[in-house]
Formats: structure tokens, sequence, C-alpha cells
């Protein structure tokens, strides 16, 4: 039992491939460079700060109390947008497991079988209909799978995102499907922010220059966006055509050879509503769930048993582990292979230790961990990996 | 209780045999749909309706799911109104279309699939990108 205590918990994020930082344990998600979306913040703060410390005061005093409380509201808005835009996951799809690898690749290899030897095989698509529409799909050969429509590989998260925008390194983030609702209200609040700014300021100068001259008025000025302005309108736009700025900027549904839109509602105020107030798609990657094998392999295999299994671990009743020693004969070879020794990496893992570490090593359901400090069959993997997590621990 | 027992001695005796992958239907645009094309491997393992029976059943819950309408976009206001941080101590609607479709794996799996030698996996896990179908080699189901 203190054995499992000691042990420190894996999260699913530690083992993400992609060029990713994580901060929280897993909670908070951003792209690697961040030095631009640090100047974003300090220019939005350092902006507003400035109105706050040298025009709300006046303002306040000799026209109403509301101008400052309202401009609070709306800084506050923005930064909540900024954030949860660049802290969220875009939409990633997590990376094909071994297995699915496999499979896909034989089913390439079936297609291929025609080619003849030496040539170079066709190119890696696979065209579906969506709304009438052939679309062709993509593989991907970083993440061993046929990308869905719409997403595309981020060559700076490496990572591929569903519905992918753009890579905004203001915001230090992807901006995909989960996160481009929140993206366009930040730059609709912050095109409303630096409008509402420069306004008072204007007004706040000329109240100023009645009151005592123009230029002993003449103070630092807030910067201002007309960038922020022609931002948002273009994603007003979009948004009307159920558009992604790579789709647009490619020209995927531009109006030649009658290729359209299969994703647009043909009606603007749908797609406004789909895109800002549609669904709130779950993050698929699972960040703060916990690993469960330290060997990256065998865990593939073991969750699909365990996650539909949280009770029933506790039965000791079980025959005694067998290893396998009849490999089915009658299937294809290259499908099998690889589960089976999944199956014998995973099989030597101790009951016994499953059934006292289940109630309290478990905070979070549908994750049973097992012991990560199990002496395992001494293949060289395993001690490869644990030692990565001795010494992990150490530096804690 | 008893079935998910004999999925567990399942689990230990019998090795894998196949995985067979379901892949998504995207005909109607990237709404979470997945084809209910029988596989050949699952020929003589399961019926033909059944299985189908439950990837329609899968693919109406991924439809509720998705659903665009009145209570969706008043969820979406809602939470823009208030910065997005009801989602905090609110579950989405998809959250919990999510967790009722685990449930209904979880059942299948015990009921339908499990006694069959096959185990279904909930397709949140492998990214929503395909159902996946564990077929497992057993000695008992043979015997």
């Amino acid at each position: 039992m203190s054995a499992v205590m000691i042990t420190r918990k894996v999260r699913k994020w530690e083992k993400l491939p992609g060029k990713n930082t994580f901060c929280c344990d897993g909670r908070v998600m951003m792209a690697r460079q961040k030095g631009v979306f640090y100047l974003t913040l300090f220019l939005i703060v350092g902006t507003c700060s400035l109105f706050f410390a040298f025009e709300c005061p006046y303002l306040a005093i000799h026209l109403s109390p509301a101008i400052p409380v309202f401009a609070i509201i709306l800084f506050l808005f923005v930064l909540a947008m900024l954030l949860r835009t660049s802290f969220s996951d875009p939409g990633v799809l997590p990376r094909a497991l071994p297995e699915e690898a496999t499979f896909i690749e034989m089913e390439i290899e079936a297609a291929n079988v025609n080619v003849p030897a030496g040539q170079r095989p066709p190119p890696r698509i696979r065209n579906v209909q969506i709304n009438g529409q052939i679309v062709k799909l993509k593989y991907c050969y970083t993440c061993k799978i046929f990308r869905p429509p719409r997403a595309s590989h981020c060559s700076i998260c490496d990572n591929c995102v569903d519905r992918f925008d753009h890579h905004c390194p203001w915001v230090g983030n992807c901006v995909g499907k989960r996160n481009y609702r929140y993206f366009y209200l930040f730059t609709l609040s912050l095109s409303l922010l630096t409008i509402y700014i420069f306004t008072f300021d204007i007004v706040h100068v000329v109240m100023r220059s009645v009151d005592s001259g123009f230029v002993k008025t003449l103070q630092d000025t807030p910067g201002t966006y007309p960038f922020m302005v022609g931002l948002t309108g273009f994603h007003t736009y979009l948004i009307s055509l159920n558009q992604t700025t790579n789709e647009d900027i490619k020209g995927s549904w531009s109006g030649k050879n009658r290729v359209q839109n299969p994703y647009s509602h043909k009606n603007i105020m749908k797609n406004c509503c789909e895109v800002l107030c549609g669904p709130a798609y779950p993050s698929i990657l699972d960040r703060r769930g916990l690993m469960r094998d330290e060997l990256p392999v065998a865990a593939s295999s073991a969750v699909p048993a365990t996650k539909s299994l949280p009770a029933p671990l506790t039965t000791k009743t079980t025959a005694p582990l067998i290893p396998n020693e009849h490999t089915p004969d009658e299937t294809k070879p290259s499908i099998a292979d690889s589960p089976v020794t999944h199956a014998e990496k995973r099989s030597p893992s101790p009951k016994e230790e499953k059934p006292t570490s289940l109630p309290k090593a478990l905070p979070i359901p549908k994750s049973p961990p097992t012991p990560t400090k199990v002496p395992p069959l001494a293949s060289p993997e395993t001690d490869a990996e644990a030692s990565i997590i001795i010494t992990r621990e150490k530096e804690l | 209780m008893a079935e998910t027992h004999s999925l567990q001695d399942m689990r230990q005796q019998a090795t894998i045999s196949a995985k067979v992958f379901i892949q998504r239907d995207y005909t109607n645009g990237t709404v979470c749909q997945f084809q209910t094309k029988f596989p050949s491997e699952l020929e003589n393992r399961i019926d033909k309706q059944q299985f189908e029976e439950t990837v329609r059943t899968l693919n109406n819950l991924y439809a509720e799911a998705e659903k665009l309408g009145g209570s969706s976009y008043l969820e979406g206001c809602l939470a823009c109104l208030t910065a997005y941080t009801i989602f905090l101590c609110m579950e989405t609607h998809y959250e919990k279309v999510l967790k009722k479709i685990a449930k209904f794996i979880q059942e299948q799996n015990d009921k339908i699939y499990a006694p069959r030698g096959l185990l279904l996996t909930d397709p949140i896990e492998r990214g929503l990108r395909v159902v996946e179908i564990t077929i497992f080699e057993d000695r008992s189901l043979s015997r």
C-alpha cells in the first residue's frame, strides 16, 4: 500500500507528443513560443492602466461614474477571453495508437496492391462525400491518421487540430474548433474596448481643452488598434460564411469549379449561431487523466479493458494468468502481432495489488492506476521507463 | 455482475486476436457519426442487426450532443454572458451526453459484446475517430 502512495501519478498530458507547454498539472495548454503572448498581455494591461490612471478620475467626476465601471467590465471580459483562448485546448486530435495506425497502414497497402513494384505509390488521400461535395482527406504522417475534414496539422505545435483556423502567436496558441469562439469574442471585445478608450480619450482632451487650453492637455494618449477592428471585421465575415482562415487563404470554397462550402448552412444567422453559440465541444485529450501503465505501448491495450470495467477488478477468483501459448493461427499476422505482444506485457502485472490500491488512490473515476512501482519483467524498455520515473521523482 | 465477471475472466484468459475499427461517417458534415457498415471480421460473432442497432444508437446520442437548437444557443449565450466562468461549476450538455454514451457502451459490453468475446471501446478514448472493437481469441467460447 505504501508503495502505491509513494509513486507519483503520471498524467496523460506528460506523455502527449506535440510541442506544447502545460501548466497547473495539465489544466493549461499553450504553444511553446509565448513571447508575443506576453507582449499582447502587456499592451492590453498597459494601455488600460494608463486609461484608468489618467482619464478615468476626471471622466468619473465630470461626466459619469458609469464610464470607468463599464470600462472595467469590458477590460475583464477581454482578459478572460484572451486567457481562455490561450490556455485551452484548441481541439487537438490525439495521435493514432499503434494498433489503429497499423490498421490504417494495412488498408492503404491493400489499396496499393495494383501499383507495380518500384513505382511510387499514389498520394495518401481518401475521398469522402460531404453534403454532396467531394472532399479530400489527407493522411498525416506525423499523427498516423487520415485528417478529419477541416482539420490541419499545425507545424508550430506539431499537432493536428480540428477545424484549424490558424496558429495565432498573439494569443500563443492555435485557434481551432474548441477556442475559436473565445478568440472571436476576444477580438470583438478588444475592438470595443479600443473604440471605447479612444472615444473617451478624445472626449477627455476636448473637455480639458475647453477648461484650460489644448496644449496643456496634450498628454500620453493610449495606443489605438485600428488593426483590431479590421481583424474583427474579417472574422465576422468568416463566421457569417462558416469558413476558417485556413480555408479562406487557400481559397478552398472560392466558388471556382462550383466548389462550395459544404459546411455552411446557407444562412448567415444560423452560421453565426453555430460558431458562437453552438455546443461547447469537450477536449478529447483527457489531459488530466491518469496513465494506466508506465509502459506507453502496453497502456494502449490496457485502456479498453480497464475503462469499461471499473468494478470487477476486485474479483480474485481469476484463473492463473496464462501466457498465451495459443497464438491464433488463423488470424492475419500483421494485426495480430502487436496486440498479442501487448497482452503479454500486460499480463504479468500483479493482480493482488490492484484491489488494495483501488479505493484510495482513485480520486478520478474510470482510470484505475496500475501501481507504477511494480517490479516488472526485466525488459530493457521497462527498466528505462522506470528509471525515468525515479529521476523525475528525485527532481520533485 | 455475472456478465462482467465473465468478461473479466475473458480478459485474462483470452488473447486479443484482432481489432476492428469503425470509421467516421462524414456524409452529413463534421458531426460525429460512425459508419453502420457491418465489418466482415465480426461475421460469426455477432448479429448484423444487433451491431447496426448499437452503432445507430451511438450515432443518435452523438447527434443529440451536437444538436443545434434553442437549448444549445441558450447555453452558449448564457455562458458568454458570464465570460464562460459558468463552465467551471456547470457541466455542458455535451459532457452530459458523453457520460450517457460511456454508460451505454458499458451496458452494451456487459449485455451483448462481452459474452461473444468482443469489447467496444468508447470513441472518446480514441479521439472520436473510431469505434474500436476488440475481438478476443477465447477458448471458453469455442468449448
